[in-house]
């Protein structure tokens, strides 16, 4: 325990050494992934406006919604959502291991390399090439060099985690497991119902596939970033090193099991999938006592939710990633099932999880990140104030109309209504959609200008009148 | 043993991910390894479905001599493999669920429930079950509508069903003529009348009753 504690110290952080992390990389991959961003949401915003058919561009392959909805969901796992994770990961692993990552060269080349893989999946998307697993739509000749890229950014985080002496600190044991299961995830996924599986037992896999994409890469890395933000935030250790533990192994038994509740009702026997429901409401219990060690943790400093940003955004996502999993623990169930499977309440649940929850703890590592990598305190603060303010109102009010927008196209279809029906009915939800997509979008937007007015201030002022701390 | 690297690398990391592996996708990889997986030419000695395929031939008589030349089975097969890529390509599994459930009517609404076998073909690999139904399902969709009504549908789906979100998909066709279908769009519509042909309830009819109808007889 002294260990851990020492880590997030001021004085042996601040021990931080020249070279050690490589602060030009770290804004690069949140420019690219800020880049993406921006193409998903544009893919979102096409399908927004498909649905109430009010879509201006009609006529070209390339601008078809339904391969821009595509778009949307690979631009964010593989553009957004893994450049910040590689981005955070070489500002975090450095500073918790106190050793660079093994090669200079090798980070840059993983860099170019990733952009490279992503712009190919946007691009091979947009001509019509998506493979047919969902969230792996990336055409199956780049599926391999994805893989490879994967391989080396696992071979150049864990040689400083490797060389490590001692017990490892919470977020490692994340970040660790991760790598292993980012990679054997990717590949079971894009190869296995592709070419050795057929039929069913491919669904089961391509399930296990769409959770553990989610579960075993984007979960874990995410919460490994969180248990080194927040006590560096709140200069003090986590509230109970026993509660980690749970958190972390419990993730990691039972969330591989999930993945064959995205198919309940189908084909897949119903023993595999009851496995799936109980796996899943598991999780949910594992997730409860990883929020309350974090609520925990932030006990006695609650002033800091309203006075600091980064820990704002970070604790908004803990209580929304909470109603995610509440939600979730229900929805798995048949009895839910029955009436909300393939509706918008699904996609109200994909959004909650992706923007509601990771993205927001993004943005709150870049509105941290971002003063000490460019050596400049924010534009305006009441820009940051708008971003946190439009991005929390879209996404609430985005999930409570498409979970509402589920139950009504739920019982639009049990009742045997005509199919129109259900879609004259879904017409208000989608029109509140789009508004509160574009509302997320404006607050992306106050983000994108107020870092490039800090960006110009950055470039003319000294760097010498605004030092911060290292890692305060 | 629970905070060391190897514990997390091998336990956690390897061994939890091939405990799942092995319980959840192993486990139907063995129950189902005797069924066999149907190549795209037996898929292609499918009666109605080489009725829809000549009915194209007929309908489109200069596009189909074009594109695919004479309705045989091999030309059948190709276009099977084409209809599957646009499906895919498109995205069209996003918003048309293939597999009928044993709740919610659902087996009312659209036929008879999905079962494994109909999924072991090439055609299905990966699988196009879908999670997400903003049009119908369309695992029984084969033979329910004409070809006819399949094309104009594809070019512009709100002139038949007026308040369809679905985008309009002109790239199918030449000269942005509907009456001409072209090597894709012939594809797309062989491959959507392929599905459900298997069936013995080939052509599926929605069973349709108003609900004011309904109401009047609610113990029917």
């Amino acid at each position: 325990m002294t260990e851990m504690t020492t880590k997030l110290d001021d004085r042996s952080a601040n021990a931080v050494g020249p070279g050690l992390v490589e602060e030009r990389l770290v804004i690069w991959y949140f420019l690219a992934a800020l880049l993406y961003l921006f193409i998903s949401l544009t893919g979102g915003l096409m399908m927004a406006l498909q649905l109430v058919q009010w879509n201006p561009i009609t006529g070209s392959e390339y601008f078809s919604p339904g391969r821009w909805r595509m778009v949307h969901t690979n631009a964010i796992a593989y553009g957004f959502i893994a450049n910040c994770f590689l981005g955070a990961l070489h500002w975090a692993i450095p500073r918790l291991t106190l050793k660079p990552v093994l090669s200079r060269p090798l980070s840059y080349f993983i860099f170019a390399a990733w952009q490279v893989v992503v712009l190919s999946t946007a691009v091979g998307i947009l001509m019509g090439q998506a493979q047919g697993v969902e969230w792996g739509e990336t055409p199956v000749w780049i599926d391999p060099l994805a893989l490879v890229g994967l391989a080396l950014v696992a071979v150049n985080f864990m040689d400083p985690i490797i060389r490590t002496k001692g017990p490892l600190y919470v977020s490692l044991w994340y970040f660790t497991a991760a790598f292993v299961w980012t990679f054997l995830t990717y590949a079971m996924g894009n190869f296995m119902p592709q070419y050795f599986v057929p039929g069913t037992s491919a669904g089961a896999i391509a399930g296990l596939f769409i959770h553990d994409l989610v579960g075993l890469f984007v979960t874990p890395l995410a919460w490994g970033l969180m248990y080194y933000f927040v006590p560096i935030l709140l200069k003090k250790p986590i509230w109970s090193h026993g509660l980690s533990l749970v958190g972390f192994w419990g993730l990691a038994f039972f969330y591989p099991l999930n993945g064959i509740h995205h198919f309940l009702y189908t084909p897949i026997p119903d023993f595999l999938e009851y496995g799936a429901i109980v796996s899943t409401i598991a999780v949910e219990f594992v997730v409860t006592t990883v929020i309350i060690n974090f609520f925990g943790t932030i006990w006695g400093s609650g002033r800091a939710i309203v006075s600091n940003l980064p820990i704002r955004w970070f604790y908004t996502g803990m209580v929304l990633y909470f109603v995610t999993c509440a939600q979730c623990a229900m929805q798995v169930t048949h009895t839910f099932q029955k009436l909300i499977h393939f509706s918008d309440w699904v996609v109200g649940h994909a959004h909650l999880v992706m923007f509601g929850v990771f993205s927001m703890w993004f943005f709150g590592m870049m509105t941290y990140l971002f003063p000490r990598l460019l050596k400049q305190p924010w534009y305006s603060r009441n820009l940051c104030e708008w971003h946190f303010w439009l991005s929390l109102s879209g996404i609430v009010v985005m999930f409570i109309d498409l979970t509402l927008a589920g139950v009504f196209q739920g019982f639009f279809w049990a009742s045997l209504q005509p199919w129109e029906t259900s879609i004259e009915g879904s017409y208000p939800f989608w029109v509140t959609r789009l508004f509160a997509g574009l509302a997320i979008i404006a607050g992306q937007v106050v983000f994108v200008y107020n870092l490039w007015q800090t960006w110009r201030l950055s470039r003319r002022s000294a760097p010498s009148n605004y030092t911060v701390p290292a890692t305060a | 043993m629970f905070e060391s690297k190897s514990g997390i690398l091998l336990i956690g990391g390897l061994g939890f991910f091939l405990f799942a592996f092995l319980s959840n996708a192993l486990v139907p990889i063995l129950l189902y390894r005797h069924l066999p997986e149907q190549t795209v030419a037996e898929l292609a000695e499918n009666q109605n479905l080489i009725y829809q395929f000549e009915d194209l031939s007929v309908r489109y008589p200069e596009q189909f001599k074009k594109y695919y030349g004479e309705p045989n089975q091999e030309n059948l097969a190709k276009a099977l493999l084409l209809g599957r890529k646009v499906y895919t390509g498109e995205g069209c599994w996003h918003c048309h669920s293939q597999f009928v459930r044993p709740v919610s009517n659902e087996s009312i609404r659209w036929g008879p429930v999905a079962s494994s076998v109909e999924y072991q073909n090439i055609l299905q690999r990966p699988v196009l079950w879908g999670t997400r139904r903003v049009g119908p399902d369309l695992s029984r969709e084969g033979g329910r509508r004409g070809n006819d009504w399949q094309a104009l549908h594809f070019f512009n789906p709100p002139l038949l069903s007026p308040s369809s979100p679905m985008p309009k998909y002109q790239w199918f066709f030449d000269d942005n003529d509907p009456s001409k279908p072209n090597e894709r769009g012939l594809a797309i519509i062989t491959y959507v009348q392929w599905l459900g042909s298997w069936l013995e309830s080939y052509p599926l009819y929605e069973r349709y009753i108003p609900l004011e109808e309904q109401m009047e007889n609610p113990l029917e």
